[in-house]
């Protein structure tokens, strides 16, 4: 009777065409703008994909992409998380000064600023939890407090803004070697962290349990918690994940440029944000892509440094990032409506 | 004679509000029990009690005939007490296999590489649903494309399959029209063959009639009526809820109303819903049968 019951199941089961299932894709309108992006200045200017034209937009690419895939799974979780920019200065300029002023050795200054790192994100997801404010919010103070503390704290420690690194921790350090090496050509070691990133993240979203349980806390957390999935955890771990993000950006900085400066990072919050969402992230939550933030942080570099190969003034930069965004978003809600349209 | 589940004499106070009074409703396997009443009649403070979110503050609440005392909803679907909300069923934007299994996920190998088996979990809300006579296009069709009623057997057949005994519907029909309300009630019945124990709250006597066995009509906070169905023909059923003496008592209030102001629509007002009170009380189950 089984096998009965089964087989008309599935004769009245139509599989979606291939084309239908990559169009519903929430990333496919990030695959699109990079592939029109790439075309655009490789006819606007000459060896777009020759080595260093590559590395030129890969490296940045790298740490804006490790931290707007984070930003993207907390989005997708139903958060924000506006204090992620300020952090990776605040996280690096904690490391250097521990090294210097305080004269540690180095791994155990980035254990303590990892130590930071988790802390933030766990004060972020306790307070959004508890208070239960926009976490708009409650990341716009927490922004501000380490903006506000860092600057402080730093001008009263050592009455400078940045830090430089030791001779030996500049040069020849185990830490540096690693967090600074080039494996590559000119391709630094944070394009390989941001590929394997991208593609944990992938895997835990669309085929590990925590997944589910990350898609449904932004997409309805009152039925999420109806069935047994810990809401309250999942987005505290979400919002440690992006500080913990930081902190890599952190090291990664800091080794690469010798030294830390406090304002590192603040105005790039938004960058995260604005990739994950040119990578098919709902504002609302409950929808997104890791694979679409990594392209939406390519696309992003890809202009910044197009603009560069092409001699045009940066200035048009921000024009550009605001209109791809506004595209984007628009995009992501034609392509959802339609392909729910077509459907039903 | 032991119930699948019994609230004996349960009372429930908030301060000075008295929620619920003294009211007594059980279910046996393989049996729908109808919870009726109005807005505020205590329908919502009874199944808040009966799926363990709230305590009572009197009376005894047992489960095979022994009595319990839940602490959270996930005590009472650990005994077999599955209860499907009316708003919050489903997460919308999410495949109809990951809800189905949401929270409770298949999974396959070892860590680290444990990972949700995607194939067997699709089949088997395929055949699931199917075995509630329920076909979907695609077990990867988002939530939010299925139509209320779909949305709310999805939700049946998930709590059947995770082995629930007793189903708590919470005005599963109420945003519903009359097709898709219809379409629910089937799977209600379905429930019932398999020998479910079924306790369906609704404000909606043509909806609860067809297939309760037994009804229970709440009336602020406390018990006004408790029948089996063949103690109770739907006609006394739509009267008892729409309470006709208060009908009468507003129809009256309109009419004076429209007198005093001269108010020409709103005397319209008071005969159209003289109208329709009578065919509430009168006529008005064609939509049920």
């Amino acid at each position: 009777m089984t096998a009965d019951v089964s087989t008309i199941a599935d004769d009245r089961m139509v599989e979606a065409g291939f084309l239908k299932k990559v169009l519903t894709r929430p990333e496919f309108g990030s695959i699109i703008g990079a592939v029109a992006v790439f075309a655009f200045f490789s006819i606007v200017t000459e060896n777009f994909f020759s080595v260093n034209a590559i590395s030129a937009y890969l490296n940045p690419a790298a740490t804006l992409g490790i931290m707007s895939v984070a930003v993207a799974l907390l989005m997708i979780g139903g958060e924000f998380d506006l204090s992620a920019g300020a952090l990776i200065g605040g996280l690096g300029i904690t490391m250097a000064i521990l090294t210097t002023s305080a004269d540690l050795p180095v791994w155990l200054a980035m254990l303590l600023s990892l130590v930071l790192a988790i802390s933030v994100g766990l004060f972020n997801g306790i307070m959004v939890i508890k208070t239960k404010l926009p976490s708009f919010i409650v990341t716009l103070g927490t922004f501000f407090i380490l903006q506000g503390a860092g600057l402080g704290f730093v001008r009263l420690i050592t009455g400078q803004t940045t830090i430089y690194l030791s001779e030996e921790l500049a040069t020849s350090n185990v830490a540096k070697l690693i967090f600074a090496s080039t494996p590559i050509g000119g391709i630094r070691i944070p394009v390989v962290f941001w590929i394997a990133i991208t593609a944990l993240a992938t895997f835990l979203l669309l085929r590990s349990r925590y997944g589910n349980w990350i898609f449904s806390v932004g997409g309805n957390a009152a039925s999420a918690r109806a069935v047994g999935v810990p809401v309250n955890r999942v987005k505290i771990a979400l919002f440690i994940n992006v500080s913990v993000s930081a902190w890599l950006v952190a090291m990664f900085n800091t080794f690469r440029f010798e030294s830390a400066q406090i304002g590192t990072g603040v105005g790039s919050e938004f960058e995260f944000i604005i990739a994950a969402v040119i990578g098919g992230c709902l504002l609302t939550g409950g929808y997104g892509s890791a694979i679409g933030a990594s392209i939406g942080a390519l696309i992003f570099e890809m202009v910044r440094q197009g603009l560069a190969f092409a001699r045009w003034e940066a200035d048009w930069f921000k024009l550009f990032l605001g209109v791809m965004l506004l595209l984007a978003a628009l995009l992501n809600q034609w392509v959802r409506s339609r392909a729910r349209r077509a459907m039903s | 004679m032991t119930y699948l589940i019994e609230a004996d004499s349960v009372s429930k106070r908030f301060g000075n509000v008295v929620a619920l009074k003294d009211v007594s409703a059980q279910v046996q396997a393989g049996e729908v029990t109808c919870i009726l009443g109005d807005n505020g009649a205590g329908k919502s403070t009874l199944i808040k009690i009966l799926c363990g979110l709230y305590q009572p503050d009197g009376g005894t609440y047992s489960v095979d005939g022994k009595p319990v005392q839940f602490s959270s909803p996930r005590d009472a679907l650990e005994a077999g007490i599955a209860t499907v909300y009316q708003d919050l069923a489903m997460v919308p934007l999410m495949a109809v296999w990951r809800n189905f299994f949401l929270g409770s996920e298949l999974e396959k190998g070892v860590p680290p590489f444990r990972r949700i088996d995607v194939a067997k979990a699709k089949r088997t809300v395929v055949d699931e649903l199917g075995k509630m006579g329920i076909f979907i296009r695609d077990p990867e069709q988002e939530v939010g494309t299925l139509s209320g009623g779909e949305r709310q057997s999805v939700a049946i057949a998930r709590a059947v399959y995770f082995g629930a005994r007793v189903l708590i519907l919470d005005e599963p029909t109420a945003a519903l029209g009359v097709k898709q309300a219809g379409v629910v009630l089937r799977y209600v019945l379905e429930a019932k063959k398999r020998g479910l124990g079924v306790i369906l709250i609704t404000h909606n006597p043509h909806h609860a009639y067809p297939v309760g066995d037994h009804f229970v009509i709440l009336r602020r906070g406390e018990v006004y009526g408790d029948y089996r169905k063949e103690d109770l023909p739907l006609e006394q059923l739509v009267q008892m809820m729409a309470g006709g003496a208060d009908l009468e008592l507003l129809h009256h209030e309109l009419e004076e109303a429209a007198q005093t102001t001269g108010d020409e629509d709103l005397a319209q007002a008071a005969s159209d819903f003289a109208n329709e009170a009578a065919d509430a009380t009168g006529h008005g189950h064609d939509d049920a049968t």
